[in-house]
């Protein structure tokens, strides 16, 4: 099954928004010249792609291989390495706990199983009913001393605990 | 530790004296305390100059190997042939580690000021900062750092940027670090050739930590001879350290002590010592790829690159990870093999299946399901998985275990006897 079976433009049926046009390429423009090759934009140029739509289609590869003159392949190869690209759409809010060993000792286990029932996300890596939610374990946050940290979207949240868990829920709602 | 961070009287604050001022992270806070004269003096010196200082000065990495500093931008070609690249790994990822994190998030320019200075040193025209995707904090605030001292022209012709990782840590294995920037996935390259005669796009390319080159400016301002004077233990070991102590401890955070301090004073007196009615059962001194210390061995542990050999495991990134009597050993080990299975780019067999084999070999233990020979099992495992591939990422997955099983054994026994009961559904 493709992953584009998952999204509003199923593939096939809408033509293809392209990601790099005017801005977007401009963008892509600045940092193509940080590097001698054009591959080596391929990491960010990923990242300007999930910030615009969320994650990174099986189409979205494809654009990507076109503008830096590699092939889908390759670049679904460097895609499926890096945990942070999301290769299915996720829920509006993306929630990354860490639950390495000096997060589980300090009660990381605790925080997933609040977030879980907080959000409304059934279980690890399900996004919740209302599309809002989707929540996840992830090994090494790097903040082992301000335990448990989690990611929500782009912000860091350091020191959470079951009991923080709904509040910072519910700023997000 | 809080911010703005008021140190310990048994600190030895160089790196960490303005985490949490504000003011600091700007880059006129930054020339007001002193900042970017040390770039200005390399500036001034010829690069061989300033890689001798650094050499004299006795530092080593930060990151975790403790190669002499000043000796591997020795290694790099004296004439120029072709361009020369300097990395910089800010990919910090190493269970129990996070001093790097606060280096960029509080003075930023003592990172870039580093940076600009071993780019001086090594005579790089271009130098990447490869931040570990998660870090986004980071990553925004060191965004602003270099646009502002990049517009007030303190980098002459140098050019720094930016390059953001993706969730990979084997992106902080310095070969894997520069197959990451070239837009690959992050396996790590057979070695030689080494990176000074063949790095990132092929060139001559340095790599160095991000506390490494924190430590470069004031080595610069204030004397080689001063910075060596800073050792508590052994000559080998010089300046000062950041420990990221994390766990069982009253206080975690950041402390910052000279090389060669007690490991029993940091955890005890810096960091208020084990929750009440707790005591110390172990301690992995230096991130989460070391051998774990049991509570004798920590508490006779000076924290420098010899003493914790000495005890028997490595001084790392100084990433210590403190556990309690209320720790189960088992589990934690399988924590970590999870880890290490979770991030093997999977290129070796040995590390492959290696890590997957003993995290679930430990998950069966925890079931209730282990089977009497799955100890030696599992110490059979990690003897192939030691010095067997391109990277030690399996090495790393091996010390937990069989320092763990060795230190640690009646913990295993309990779970195969039966006398543990399980913690874990097979």
């Amino acid at each position: 099954m493709s992953a584009d079976a998952h999204t509003s433009q199923p593939a096939g049926t809408e033509e293809y928004q392209p990601v790099f046009t005017e801005q977007m390429l401009e963008q892509l423009q600045e940092i193509l010249a940080r590097y001698p090759t054009k591959q080596a934009a391929l990491l960010p140029a990923l990242w300007l792609v999930q910030r615009a739509r969320g994650w990174i289609s099986d189409r979205n590869m494809a654009e990507v291989a076109e503008v830096l003159g590699l092939t889908p392949a390759y670049v679904k190869g460097v895609v499926t390495f890096y945990t942070m690209y999301h290769q299915h759409p996720v829920g509006k809010h993306f929630v990354q706990v860490c639950t390495t060993s000096p997060c589980n000792i300090c009660g990381a286990e605790a925080v997933v199983q609040a977030l879980l029932a907080a959000t409304g996300a059934k279980e690890l890596g399900a996004t919740s009913p209302d599309g809002k939610w989707t929540v996840i374990e992830v090994e090494c946050l790097g903040a082992c001393g301000f335990a448990t940290p989690i990611l929500v979207d782009d912000d860091f949240i350091e020191s959470v605990t079951p009991d923080s868990v709904p509040e910072i829920v519910r700023k997000y709602k | 530790m809080g911010y703005p961070h008021k140190p310990h009287p048994r600190e030895t604050v160089l790196l960490s004296r303005y985490f949490g001022e504000a003011d600091a992270r700007t880059y006129k806070g930054w020339v007001k305390r002193g900042g970017y004269a040390a770039l200005e003096q390399a500036r001034a010196m010829e690069p061989a100059r300033v890689i001798d200082i650094v050499k004299e000065s006795g530092l080593r990495g930060r990151g975790g190997a403790g190669f002499p500093t000043g000796l591997k931008w020795s290694f790099m070609p004296k004439e120029k042939k072709k361009p020369h690249y300097l990395c910089v790994n800010a990919d910090e990822s190493e269970p129990g580690t996070f001093k790097d994190r606060e280096i960029m998030r509080w003075t930023p320019h003592a990172l870039l000021e580093g940076t600009a200075i071993a780019a001086h040193a090594i005579q790089a025209e271009v130098a990447y900062i490869y931040i570990r995707g998660e870090f986004t904090e980071p990553l925004a605030i060191m965004e602003k750092a270099l646009a502002d001292a990049r517009s007030a022209g303190v980098f002459g012709d140098l050019k720094i940027h930016l390059h953001r990782g993706a969730g990979a840590y084997i992106c902080g294995e310095e070969t894997a670090l520069m197959n990451s920037i070239e837009g690959k996935r992050g396996n790590p390259r057979i070695k030689p050739p080494f990176p000074a005669a063949s790095g990132v796009f092929g060139m001559p390319t340095t790599i160095n930590n991000v506390e490494t080159l924190a430590a470069v400016p004031p080595i610069l301002t204030k004397g080689a001879a001063w910075y060596k004077g800073l050792s508590l233990s052994s000559p080998k070991s010089t300046g000062t350290k950041l420990f990221s102590v994390c766990g069982h401890v009253q206080q975690p955070g950041n402390y910052e002590v000279t090389l060669g301090f007690p490991l029993k004073d940091l955890l005890y007196e810096l960091c208020g010592g084990m929750r009440p009615g707790r005591t110390l059962k172990a301690c992995i001194p230096g991130g989460s790829s070391v051998p774990i210390l049991d509570r004798a061995e920590t508490e006779s542990c000076l924290l420098d690159y010899e003493g914790v050999v000495e005890r028997g495991s490595m001084l790392g990134s100084g990433g210590v990870i403190v556990f309690d009597d209320s720790a189960d050993m088992v589990y934690q080990i399988m924590r970590l093999a999870r880890f290490y299975a979770h991030e093997s780019c999977a290129q070796c067999t040995q590390c492959r299946e290696g890590t997957a084999w003993t995290t679930k070999i430990l998950e069966r233990i925890l079931a209730g399901q282990g089977k009497p020979a799955d100890l030696d099992l599992l110490l059979d495992l990690s003897e192939n998985m030691t010095g067997k591939t391109i990277c030690v990422l399996s090495d790393s997955c091996a010390a937990p275990v069989v320092s763990g099983i060795k230190k640690f054994r009646s913990e295993f026994e309990d779970y195969l006897t039966g006398r543990r009961k399980p913690v874990m559904v097979a």
